[in-house]
Parts: structure tokens; C-alpha cells; sequence
């Protein structure tokens, strides 16, 4: 997303446990995620990244699997600069 | 980070916090503002109209100072299908003058101008800091915040959790469910930039007038709707959907923004722009019957963090409602504290404040509203049928004569799925929701 500021911080912010996900057959956060940060992998567990995402919440609102997500913010000053908001 | 104990910590430094560490500081309390991003509105995003009367009675003439994009003068509701538009657009001169009704924003920019009147107040801004957890003494009572600065733990007397949507404090305090998604909408946006110019021609504005257009039937069946909204230079378009609603759709939230972006109606109006900004937003729009308890032992909770956005259909208003709510917390928490009485009793002030003003007496008035208007005939099935009655009454079918109004109301319903025993319900059921 070259349309938005990121100011990366080195400790992922977004877990995901893809034991879990595994036996996920929804797979919700895959199309959901409006950054595009979750894809399923071939053995059905999760990938991910947290670098450029917008910090909403949805991941972990739409799974429905207690414990697949652990989310919480970025470390202060790091994460989206959204200007226009 | 300043010495505690403080009177207050106020967590978020959106329009809610800002709201409180306002009327604590005008109060002559000590209060901490925290705010997780670099600058107060960094990590916040809204969908077209911040209504400004809330702050008449805290910065009087604030329309001559306030970060505003454009006046909204037209605000226009629209219904969509594929290939069919009507749209119902009201223009008011009164709202392009003194004292104005809405602007359009961008939320850096204002968040900051609101936390700045907090700061010049005397209240203590602290960026790029987050609060990860409460502190409770042994009875549990709330006693201040853990940050993740070093050494980053603040005490006060009490902690008024403004942390937005997701507010992980009022959920650690048990306040909030972890989940729920049916209570929430998702938005996302992008801004598009066109000449000053090239938005007054299309859109029919004056220089600093804009327009404010929300959408019905947008958003590819799925719950939600679709707004437009002029900045200067730029225009902002969106959509906001059930979180349900898009999981079980399996349809990327981008894909709805670029189908509306295309549509024959939306189109012509964003000819030439290029993407400046995408967003993406969370809504609490669980309305009255989410809002959970506002106040425990030491704690406060204001604008989304407690659900006060209201999402009524015609209504859609969040930012007043946080600083309204923001405001009245600050107020309480005063209050309690001049009273010597800190705990939830002695911050009950706070719910009947909102009681008798708009923020819960609009919820509580339009608690039903979200059921009807996420509801599918209202979504898909009633634009539909209107559209067909205006293209019916519109289309010259020479030679044949004129069809007669109830037989095209008739088909218009039959087309679309529609029983005239559900059409008088539903009207029924809009005449007590919207009373």
C-alpha cells in the first residue's frame, strides 16, 4: 500500500497460532483483512504479515477461533500514519 | 513522563479524550493525555461529517480557528442498483454561514487542533505512548495505567479510557467482550485528489462549500452503505459494511470500494483522481442496547471505546457523540473528585449526564434503528423497488398510456421480492424506530 505511511516496528504486533487455523474451515481474516495481510498456506495453516497494517481489528473480530489471533497495537509511535483520515 | 499522582489519566487523544482533558484542565485538575500515535488522529479515520454544535459552549466562534476541509451545504442520500440511481439531495444556504452545521475533515489535522485546546488548557499531551494494561489495587479499584515507556507505570485518581473501537482497557476491565463482531461495521476509504476547481464544477459547490452523499444499495449485497464526501482538494469514497456480513461474503473489502468507484452513477464524478490515502476503520454501530457500563471504581469509559457512535440510517454521527461524551466524563470525573468520591457511585454522574443530553437520549431513541436499517429489505430489496418506480413513472412508454401509480408501485414490488404485508410492517416498524 504505497498510499499510506508506515513506520515499521520490529516487534510484530499481530500473532497467529497456526495450529489453529489449521482446523479453521472459514478462514475469514483471508479476505476481510482490508490490507490484505492473511494467506492461507498449503498445509492450511496461516501467513501473515504485520508490517502494513492499519491497526482496525477486523482479523481478530471475524475469527472464530478463540486464541488463533492474538492482536494488540504496535509499540508507541510505530504502526499506519494515516494524514487523511 | 510527569510525576503522579495526577487527578486523571486520560487514555486516546481522539476527540473523546481530548473532550475530557479539556474540562479537567479548564477545571484546574492535573490530567496526562495519552496517545498511542505520533500525533493526536494518526491512527483515526471517519466517514464524512463532524458536526460542530457540540462545541459552541467549550471554544466559542471555534468555526474561525477549526482545521475545516469544506461547510457541507448539500447532503445527499442516494439509493443504487447495478445500473439505477435516485437520489434525494437537500441544499441549505444556512448551513455554508455562521455558526454552520457540518465539515468535512481530515482527522490529523483536526484531533490535533481539538488536543492542542486541551493542551493550552494545561493538560499534559504524551505521544507515541501506549497504555497496555490498568493498574488495580487490591480491591480492584482502577489506579492508573501501565505504559510502555520504561519506568512507564502513571497513577491517578482516576483513568477515563478513551483508547477507541477496539479499547483494550475497557475490555481488560471486563466492560467489553472481546469479540463482537455483529456490533461492528467496517469502513474503508480511499481520498482522491482533483483540482479545487474541477470538485466545485462537478459536485456544484462554492469556494469552502462541500457535500456530503450516503449510499444505499452499494456495497455488493452485503450490510452497509457507501458514502462521498468533498475535501478541498480532495474527495473521499467509501464503504462501510457489517463485519458479518463481509466474512461471509468472501469479498475483499477493496474490491467493494473499486466496484462503487465504478459504478454508472459514482464514476463521472471521480474522473481524473488518483489515489492519494487508503483507510480502514472499525465502527462500534451496536447502538444503545451494546453501550456497556460506563463507569467502574476509578474509571471512565467515553466515545467509541464505550460504543457511542450512532448509526442510526438518516443519522450517522460518531465525532460529536465522542466529544460530547468526552466532555461529560471530564465534567464527572471533577466532580467526583471535589466530592472526595471516586468510585463508580461517585462517578455516576457521568450516565446521567449523557441521559439528559443528545448522546444517550439520541441512542436510546433510535435503539431499534440498526436492525431496521442493516436489515435486507431496506438494504437491497426497497432501493430496488424505488428505483423501478422512478424509472417506471419516468419511462415514456408512447403508444402505450401511462401505467397508473399503483401498478407500478405493484410491479416495482413483485420484481424486487417484496409483500405488501412486509412493505406496511417495515413502514410501521421506520414510524416507531425514526418517531
Amino acid at each position: 500500500m504505497a498510499t499510506v505511511e508506515f513506520r515499521v516496528g520490529q516487534r510484530a504486533h499481530i500473532t497467529v497460532d497456526s495450529d489453529v487455523c489449521r482446523s479453521c474451515t472459514t478462514k475469514d481474516c483471508v479476505t476481510a483483512c482490508p490490507a490484505d495481510l492473511f494467506a492461507p498456506t498449503s498445509d492450511g495453516g496461516i501467513l501473515f504479515n504485520y508490517e502494513q497494517c492499519f491497526e482496525c481489528g477486523t482479523c481478530y473480530q471475524v475469527c472464530n477461533s478463540e486464541g488463533a489471533i492474538t492482536w494488540t497495537y504496535p509499540d508507541g509511535g510505530e504502526g499506519v500514519v494515516f494524514r487523511h483520515g | 513522563m510527569p510525576a503522579d499522582p495526577l487527578d486523571a489519566i486520560v487514555v486516546g487523544a481522539g476527540p473523546a479524550g481530548a473532550a475530557a482533558a479539556l474540562a479537567l484542565a479548564r477545571a484546574g485538575r492535573s490530567v496526562v493525555l495519552l496517545e498511542r500515535g505520533p500525533f493526536p488522529g494518526a491512527k483515526n479515520v471517519y466517514g464524512g461529517v463532524v458536526y460542530g454544535r457540540v462545541l459552541d459552549e467549550v471554544i466559542p466562534r471555534w468555526w474561525e480557528q477549526v482545521p475545516v476541509q469544506r461547510w457541507v451545504v448539500r447532503r445527499s442520500t442516494m439509493m443504487l442498483t447495478g445500473s439505477q440511481s435516485l437520489s434525494v439531495d437537500f441544499r441549505s444556504e444556512a448551513w455554508g454561514t455562521v455558526p454552520y452545521n457540518g465539515m468535512t475533515v481530515y482527522r490529523a489535522d483536526f484531533d490535533s487542533w481539538l488536543a492542542g485546546h486541551a493542551v493550552a488548557a494545561g493538560a499534559e499531551l504524551v505521544t507515541s505512548t501506549v497504555a497496555t494494561g490498568l493498574l488495580r489495587d487490591e480491591r480492584g479499584v482502577v489506579t492508573g495505567v501501565r505504559t510502555d515507556r520504561p519506568g512507564g507505570d502513571l497513577r491517578a485518581r482516576v483513568v477515563i479510557a478513551c483508547d477507541g473501537v477496539n479499547s483494550f482497557l475497557a475490555k481488560e476491565a471486563g466492560l467489553l467482550p472481546r469479540t463482537a463482531a455483529s456490533h461492528h461495521t467496517l469502513g474503508v476509504k480511499e481520498v482522491l485528489d482533483l483540482p479545487v476547481p474541477v470538485i466545485e464544477e462537478r459536485f456544484g459547490l462554492g469556494p469552502h462549500e462541500g457535500v456530503d452523499i450516503e449510499m444505499l444499495g452499494a456495497t455488493g449485497g452485503i450490510p452497509g452503505g457507501g458514502f462521498l464526501y468533498t475535501n478541498a482538494d480532495t474527495i473521499s469514497v467509501g464503504v462501510v459494511v457489517s463485519l458479518p456480513g463481509l466474512a461471509r461474503a468472501k469479498v475483499r473489502p477493496e474490491a467493494l470500494i473499486a466496484d462503487l468507484k465504478a459504478h454508472p452513477a459514482i464514476a463521472p464524478y471521480l474522473r481524473g483522481s488518483s489515489v492519494k490515502e487508503y483507510s480502514a476503520h472499525l465502527i462500534p454501530e451496536g447502538g444503545y442496547d451494546a453501550i456497556p457500563r460506563l463507569a467502574i471504581d476509578g474509571m471512565l469509559v467515553a466515545g467509541d471505546a464505550a460504543g457511542l457512535c450512532l448509526a442510526a440510517g438518516l443519522w450517522l454521527e460518531g465525532v460529536n457523540f465522542a466529544i460530547g461524551s468526552g466532555l461529560a466524563a471530564g465534567r464527572a470525573v471533577t466532580r467526583a473528585i471535589a466530592a472526595g468520591d471516586t468510585s463508580a457511585r461517585g462517578l455516576a454522574s457521568y450516565r446521567r449526564d449523557l441521559e439528559s443530553g443528545f448522546v444517550l437520549a439520541d441512542h436510546k431513541r433510535l435503539r431499534r434503528a440498526p436492525g431496521l436499517v442493516l436489515s435486507d429489505r431496506v438494504q437491497q430489496r426497497y432501493p430496488g423497488m424505488i428505483c423501478d418506480i422512478a424509472e417506471g413513472m419516468f419511462t415514456v412508454t408512447n403508444p402505450r398510456p401511462k401505467p397508473g401509480m399503483l401498478r407500478l408501485a405493484r410491479s416495482a414490488a413483485r420484481r424486487n421480492g417484496i409483500r405488501v404485508g412486509e412493505l406496511l410492517r417495515d413502514a410501521a416498524a421506520g414510524a416507531r424506530v425514526f418517531r
